[in-house]
């Protein structure tokens, strides 16, 4: 029995950040209509930045974590103005060979920078693990399932309850009617990718400390991230949220009771059959094409 | 204007005098190893042993009168790549010679290209014991397989105390680290040593809380740990959070560096099972060798905890060269047959080649020395 609630509570923080990195792909997504191939690539930046802040610059670690967020902020927003701001986002092909592009440069600028060796991320938090019961959790893990929870939260209700919310929901249902009614839609463009960049960055820089900082971790990231989406549903927010804690679920019992060589595997395998009976996802509407 | 005429050709000629002139080409030899992905930290500290045995040949001369030249390239990590970058040393560089790939299972992805081209390659790290017995007469291992790590570590079943009476495995999902649980459960079997869980992870995981949260209360008392710097490290750190009861101990010859600086929680021990142990270089074969590694090491201002494994890439070097020397050639042929012949006194100790795998088809195998330590509060002491 106490192994079920570890596994729970293991399930809980990796949900937790899943979560986040699902979150910044699938509202790029749901307003844009771009993939966005870069998103592992802003996680590894966040999880960087982080490392250059706390182990060269002295920084604290949680400034370091808001610092992230803004340098993702900061280079998302960079990406969609120069790279799309003047393109026909509903040409998919281009837009899809940007983003690798863009996945491409980033992956080997943060290779050249930091080398290929792992780095570790020093926290302010005790080594020693918190015990209850025969359940353990280190501090650090605490630390990350609250800042995604409460950064959920804030996400969740900025869109659903302020007047900027309002916009990018109008902008997501349709967007000449957001047009019509006076909303900034390029405007709402560059700050969904500034917002989707800088939480997949907060979730780098939150996720690093508890491994360690490599630069080709995004690679893992956007496979997980795209996962998430899919299975709640493509630019489903709620889909997304609850996505990363089933994907999270999914792995750790299937990798603890069934087999830990198919870890990974598990979470695909119910993706397929998600998509076999219920193709648009666990949690978004059908949708009409064309 | 005289005087200062003379005094640039004085030092013209002074500074043509230091630089060694080498009578042609440089003699190639290629290096594959993982500079970038899930073993970048391993493949880059023997890498720069590499780089030490080259600078070191050079120094002394060269090798039949010609410079050194490592043609080094990045197999990613994976086993694709390992392919490609044989296929480009053996092509493009046109290298006599290879020492590589790390990993059994980048090894093994690069044997094929090997016979293909008949290009003899060192391998410095690999341990399954696939490598040898496959019938390639182009590979010289200079690594101990797995089975002969597992040997060497039942000699030192004693120095554990409690004694060893259960253990669970955890190995990354390759030959390397399959091959590794493999060996060490006959050996533990052998020895009456009881086995328990067997968990297996993905190269790249880093998190390992599920299979760590399913070794916990299993009643062994040990985990052997198979896999490279990055995941030993969060391995250890992770099962240290999850207040596993069981001793750590980690095989193939990579030592978690990063908790040397970042140690988990206070009074956490793990044991290593090493071919080099850096902190004790007196107790090696040759320890005016090893020494002489160490500071060679330390004076180009490399990681200390990297002379692990970065003494792989240095003995790798120096038996090509001994070979190379020996053929009096840089053609493949005459070096794989030379590298038969060599005797070299490297850093783990002896090295020499017996044959092992199909008759008419041997590989060479060496037979290495292993060492283990034990790791505590980021403190590492002789086991």
């Amino acid at each position: 029995m106490d192994q079920i609630f570890q596994h729970v509570i293991n399930a809980m923080v990796l949900g937790s950040t899943y979560a986040l990195l699902g979150i910044g792909l699938t509202i790029i997504f749901g307003i844009m209509r771009v993939v966005n191939f870069a998103h592992g690539e802003l996680y590894t930046l966040g999880a960087y930045t982080a490392y250059g802040m706390v182990a060269i610059l002295n920084l604290d670690f949680f400034s370091s974590i808001l610092v992230a967020a803004l340098f993702g902020m900061l280079i998302g927003s960079l990406i969609e103005y120069v790279f799309l701001r003047r393109k026909d986002l509903k040409n998919i092909d281009e837009v899809m060979l940007i983003m690798i592009g863009i996945m491409i440069i980033m992956q080997n600028l943060e290779l050249m920078i930091w080398g290929g060796v792992a780095k570790i991320i020093p926290t302010p938090f005790s080594q020693d693990p918190i015990s209850l019961g025969a359940i353990s959790i280190s501090p650090t893990r605490v630390f990350v399932f609250c800042i995604a929870v409460v950064l959920l939260a804030i996400f969740y209700l900025g869109i659903e309850r302020t007047r900027f919310g309002l916009a990018i929901r109008a902008t997501f249902q349709d967007q000449d009617a957001a047009r019509i009614v006076g909303v900034n839609v390029k405007r709402i463009y560059t700050v969904t990718f500034a917002l989707g960049s800088a939480m997949a960055a907060v979730a780098g820089a939150l996720l690093a400390p508890m491994f360690v900082a490599t630069p080709l971790m995004g690679d893992l990231a956007s496979l997980k991230a795209f996962a998430i989406v899919i299975l709640g549903g493509l630019g489903s927010l709620g889909g997304a949220a609850l996505g990363g804690f089933l994907l999270a679920f999914i792995e750790e019992f299937g990798a603890s009771y069934l087999s830990s060589a198919y870890r990974d595997a598990f979470g695909f395998l119910v993706i397929i059959i998600v998509m076999l009976f219920r193709p648009q996802g666990l949690f978004a509407a059908k949708e009409r094409v064309g | 204007m005289a005087i200062s005429k003379r005094y640039l050709v004085s030092l013209l000629v002074g500074t043509l005098a230091s630089t060694p002139v080498w009578a042609a080409d440089p003699i190639k030899i290629g290096v594959s190893q993982p500079l970038t992905g899930a073993v970048a930290a391993s493949g880059n500290y023997v890498t720069n042993g590499a780089r030490l045995a080259a600078a070191e040949i050079n120094e002394n001369g060269g090798l039949l009168g010609r410079e050194v030249e490592l043609i080094i390239e990045d197999n990613k990590s994976n086993p694709r790549e390992a392919v490609n970058a044989a296929e480009k040393l053996i092509l493009s560089d046109k290298v006599p010679v290879i020492m590589g790939a790390w990993s059994s299972t980048y090894t093994l992805a690069t044997m094929p290209k090997l016979e293909e081209y008949g290009v003899p390659m060192v391998v410095e790290t690999s341990s399954s014991s696939k490598i040898t017995k496959a019938g390639n007469p182009w590979i010289f291992r200079i690594a101990p397989t797995s089975a002969m790590e597992a040997q060497a570590f039942a000699k030192k079943l004693d120095n554990f105390d409690p004694p060893i009476k259960k253990v669970d495995f955890l190995s990354v999902n390759n030959d390397w680290g399959l091959g590794a649980s493999q060996e060490f459960e006959k050996m533990f079997k052998a020895n009456g040593i009881e086995i328990g869980r067997k968990e297996t992870v993905a190269p790249s995981t880093v998190d390992l809380s599920a299979q760590l949260s399913a070794l916990k209360n299993t009643g062994s008392d040990t985990l052997i740990m198979t896999s490279g710097v990055e995941q030993l490290t969060l391995g250890i750190r992770q099962a240290a959070e999850q207040q596993l009861s069981q001793r750590i101990v980690t095989t193939g010859g990579s030592f978690p560096e990063p908790l040397l600086e970042s140690p988990g929680p206070k009074g956490y021990t793990s044991s290593h099972l090493l071919f080099f142990s850096p902190w004790t270089p007196e107790s090696a074969v040759y320890p005016d060798i090893a020494n002489a590694f160490v500071d060679a090491w330390n004076e180009a201002g490399y990681s200390f905890a990297g002379l692990s494994e970065g003494f792989r890439g240095y003995d790798g070097i120096m038996t090509i060269a001994a070979a190379i020397e020996a053929a009096g050639s840089t053609e493949s042929e005459d070096i794989r047959k030379a590298l038969w012949g060599v005797h070299v006194k490297g850093v783990n100790g002896d090295i020499s080649f017996f044959k092992d795998g199909p008759e008419g088809k041997e590989s060479g195998q060496n037979e290495p020395n292993v060492y283990v330590v034990q790791l505590k509060d980021g403190e590492v002491s002789a086991q």
